[in-house]
């Protein structure tokens, strides 16, 4: 029985990868001289399961290279190592020689194997051990071991202790082993066996000696009791060519016939037909969360059942029926829609994804310039579409280049700015109005006005006496053909402009714009359509209508008590809550629907949170938590201030999701004709 | 036929031994760690648990210290894959309740010659 490895190989390349990538992002928050230990192991598992994958699938270059970083890493599991710089810059260059490796076995680009060797003795250095040209990892642990040195056979004493069976063993299934090793002949010992009343049924109390007669190695037979080694007695003597086995005092003499174990399963034939696609088409493949999966399931569970139901409407079909049939046809609708929401499901992934080469990207730059860069980033968990992440992650690349080549300055010129040396470049993602933002923000000296002017007018982009504000200096650097770099340098400003990254993402349907403040560094503001973006939102009850607030931008749910609330001229209702002060703002009179409860103590008050401001929303009722897919509500309809998009529940309904930044301009927007609190409101309050 | 819970991390092998059981007639369940292995393990009776070493969440070891203080999983065969490397990690797993070891790379037939032994 053959089994072709090969079949594995793609499963193993591409874990690999997400090794590769684990082991570069922990290598990067490795913090010199402080060991993290959680942060270690996850290193170490994935150098582990690479090394062990490789060695399995046949890679033995692989595997052998791994082999030195594993012991490196488990060194400094243990921690006789100290996490130094020189330490972790092996590493982090191991795992780019690894990825070579790797797409070389692949069958890409042929891999440059003097790295590999020069990296392997680096490491071996280290270990203080020469590097063998061979590491013995493809022990092929050949069974048959030494040529056969017995002759006529072996006496097995074999006496199991109680607690045998505890060890997940089983003397019967050894005996078995062995009886198919040669001519097998068992006594049972049954010296230790109770009395029937204090038999121990857990406990192991028989022992045995055998008589194996035949051509067999003592390694072969030792081996059968490799397990139990500590949990018996064993003696394994070369029986003489004629002996026989003297009965012991209370023997019973046992002549098993072992019923052929195997007979029953007569393994089948494991031919597999070896399609030999993996290297005609190198598929690309999504991990999707289980969940998404279940749901597409039961979606087209849903869409049997309505099937079956339209099937049987239209069997014997007359007019009486019509009623049915629209029904199920709605239903049938539903499904569909359902079903292909959840397919483009399958397609939304955290930006993290994208976002993951910059910490690496962002260290390597710094210190080929000798800046000094921390690089932050958040929202990572935000999700987007595969393919508008894939042609966003250009266009991210050339920005943060750019903030970390043009923005963050030389440290001694941010020292002598009064800045810290340490320049920071944030990588923001979140969802806003209907949009993806993504912000790479930078606090270095911002867009230098004067140099892109004279390049400007150079370039004849400018009249010679047009005098530009600040938006349209920073319009500028978006027009073709624009570079302020007074050399090109090898990290930014080689032909690729920021027109083309401009065009990138118009080309996705959304926008990039930049806001600069001289000496205070600029932030490049991305915003994505999200007409696909996945949410996690509450669902609250004003009246007869859902809304949807973001989740994220939840701070927390209060019930009233009288007195919290006051009313302050030009303000409109104000509550304080643990010495905060913030606006309230009641959803039924901003969407103008009739609410149930009008009565402040009587709601629910949600504080949310958006653009650094809180705000108390008073609702009805809170309703269910939920993950929403976003509509957009601008292509379907118009754009509607304080709503974001919208959404449609599980029951056909559509819900606003509700634009908190949006919500929070109306509040501070001075209280005009129809937000005058009527008179019995007051009074309410005053209650 | 006996059937087996497999708990590695690695998709890969996971696949490759799951294959060859399910080719060798074996019914499989995968589980991706240890914790999710324990949780496969407690929802239905496994004849025989294979589980690798170095896994997060939790660790093969500790693994079969839990399934071995489980009722069900008192005298069930579990088995850890091991590196050549880990000795100290065999005496481990015996300690913890392991019945045995199979050690890495091995190759289908190796491992279906180390389910046969505690099949049955």
């Amino acid at each position: 029985m053959t089994i072709d490895m090969s079949k594995f190989l793609d499963t193993f390349f591409e874990e690999s990868a997400e090794g590769l990538d684990a082991m570069e992002s922990g290598l990067l928050n490795m913090q010199e001289g402080a060991a993290d230990n959680e942060l270690i192991n996850t290193i170490f598992r994935a150098a582990h399961s690479i090394k062990g994958g490789s060695a399995t699938f046949g890679l033995s270059e692989v595997a052998e290279f791994t082999h030195h970083m594993e012991t490196l890493l488990d060194e400094m599991r243990a921690g006789k190592r100290a996490v130094a710089r020189e330490l972790v810059d092996v590493l982090l260059e191991s795992v780019d020689c690894l990825r070579a490796m790797l797409a070389a076995s692949k069958g890409g680009d042929a891999h440059n194997p003097e790295r590999a060797k020069v990296l392997s003795e680096r490491m071996g250095r280290m270990l203080g051990v020469v590097v063998e040209s061979a590491v013995a990892v493809n022990s092929e642990n050949s069974t048959s071991g030494t040529p056969a040195a017995a002759g006529a056979g072996w006496r097995i004493v074999f006496s199991p202790h109680a607690h045998l069976y505890r060890t997940g063993n089983d003397p019967v299934r050894m005996l078995r082993e062995l009886a198919e090793l040669g001519e097998f002949k068992v006594q049972c010992d049954t010296a230790r066996l109770p009395r029937f009343a204090d038999a121990q049924p857990e406990e192991c109390v028989l022992a045995w000696t055998i008589e194996l007669r035949g051509d067999i190695a003592e390694k072969r037979v030792r081996e059968v009791f490799d397990w139990v080694e500590g949990d018996c007695d064993l003696s394994v003597e070369k029986l003489a060519a004629n002996a026989v086995i003297k009965p012991a005092q209370q023997v019973a003499v046992l002549d098993i016939k072992l019923a052929e174990p195997e007979s029953k399963s007569k393994t089948p034939d494991l031919k597999v037909p070896t399609p030999d696609s993996r290297s005609a088409t190198e598929a690309t493949s999504i991990r999707v969360g289980i969940d998404k999966v279940d749901a597409l399931i039961n979606m087209v569970g849903e869409l049997v059942i309505t099937q079956s139901m339209l099937g049987q409407v239209g069997k014997d079909f007359d007019m009486s029926r019509v009623e049915k049939l629209m029904h199920g046809l709605a239903q049938l609708e539903r499904n569909t829609r359902e079903l292909q929401e959840s397919v483009m499901r399958i397609r939304m992934m955290p930006i993290s994804f994208a976002f993951q080469r910059f910490p690496r990207m962002v260290r390597d730059l710094s210190q080929k310039l000798n800046k000094k860069i921390d690089l932050r980033m958040s929202g990572e968990q935000t999700e987007l579409d595969k393919t508008v992440m894939e042609k966003i992650g250009d266009p991210l690349v050339h920005l943060v280049r750019n903030s970390v080549d043009h923005g963050i300055e030389m440290p001694d010129v941010r020292r002598a700015a009064g800045k810290s040396e340490t320049g920071v470049v944030t990588l923001n993602a979140f969802h806003q109005g209907g949009n993806i933002v993504i912000e790479i923000k930078d606090d270095g000296a911002g867009l230098p006005r004067d140099k892109i002017i004279a390049k400007a007018r150079k370039q004849g982009l400018l009249g010679a006496d047009e005098e530009p504000d600040d938006d349209e200096v920073c319009e500028l650097i978006f027009m073709a053909g624009f570079s302020t770099a007074d050399q090109v340098s090898d990290v930014s400003g080689r032909g690729v402009g920021m027109d083309v990254v401009r065009k990138n993402i118009k080309a996705l349907g959304g926008s990039v714009e930049v806001k600069s403040e001289s000496g205070k560094g600029s932030t490049f503001t991305i915003h994505l359509p999200l007409t696909l973006a996945i949410m996690d939102g509450q669902s609250v009850l004003v009246g007869r209508e859902n809304y949807i607030i973001p989740l994220v931008s939840i701070v927390e749910s209060i019930q009233l008590k009288p007195g919290m609330v006051n009313l302050v001229a030009g303000q409109g209702e104000v509550m304080r809550l643990r010495d905060e002060v913030m606006p309230v703002l009641r959803l039924y009179k901003i969407f103008n629907v009739a609410a149930h409860v009008t009565d402040l103590h009587r709601g629910l008050l949600v504080v949310v949170e958006g653009e650094g401001k809180r705000v108390g929303l008073f609702v009805d009722e809170l309703m269910g938590q939920q993950q929403v897919v976003i509509k957009s509500l601008e292509t379907n309809f118009r754009k509607v201030a304080g709503v974001s998009g919208a959404t449609i529940l599980g029951d056909g309904t559509v819900a606003l999701i509700l634009d908190i930044p949006g919500l929070i301009q109306l509040a501070q927007q001075p209280v005009g004709v129809d937000r005058v609190v009527p008179v019995e409101h007051i009074a309410t309050i005053a209650a | 036929m006996p059937n087996i819970l497999i708990v590695d991390d690695s998709a890969s092998m996971r696949q490759m031994v799951a294959f060859t059981l399910k080719g060798a007639g074996y019914e499989v369940e995968e589980a991706v760690d240890g914790a999710d292995g324990l949780k496969k393990a407690k929802t239905r009776s496994f004849n025989i648990v294979v589980t690798d070493v170095n896994m997060p969440n939790m660790d093969g070891i500790q693994l079969i210290k839990e399934l071995r203080a489980l009722p069900n999983y008192k005298f069930t065969p579990l088995l850890l894959l091991t590196t050549e490397s880990s000795a100290d990690k065999k005496q481990a797993g015996k300690t913890a309740g392991a019945t045995g070891w199979m050690v890495k790379p091995f190759n289908p037939e190796q491992l279906l010659a180390t389910i046969k032994k505690v099949s049955g």
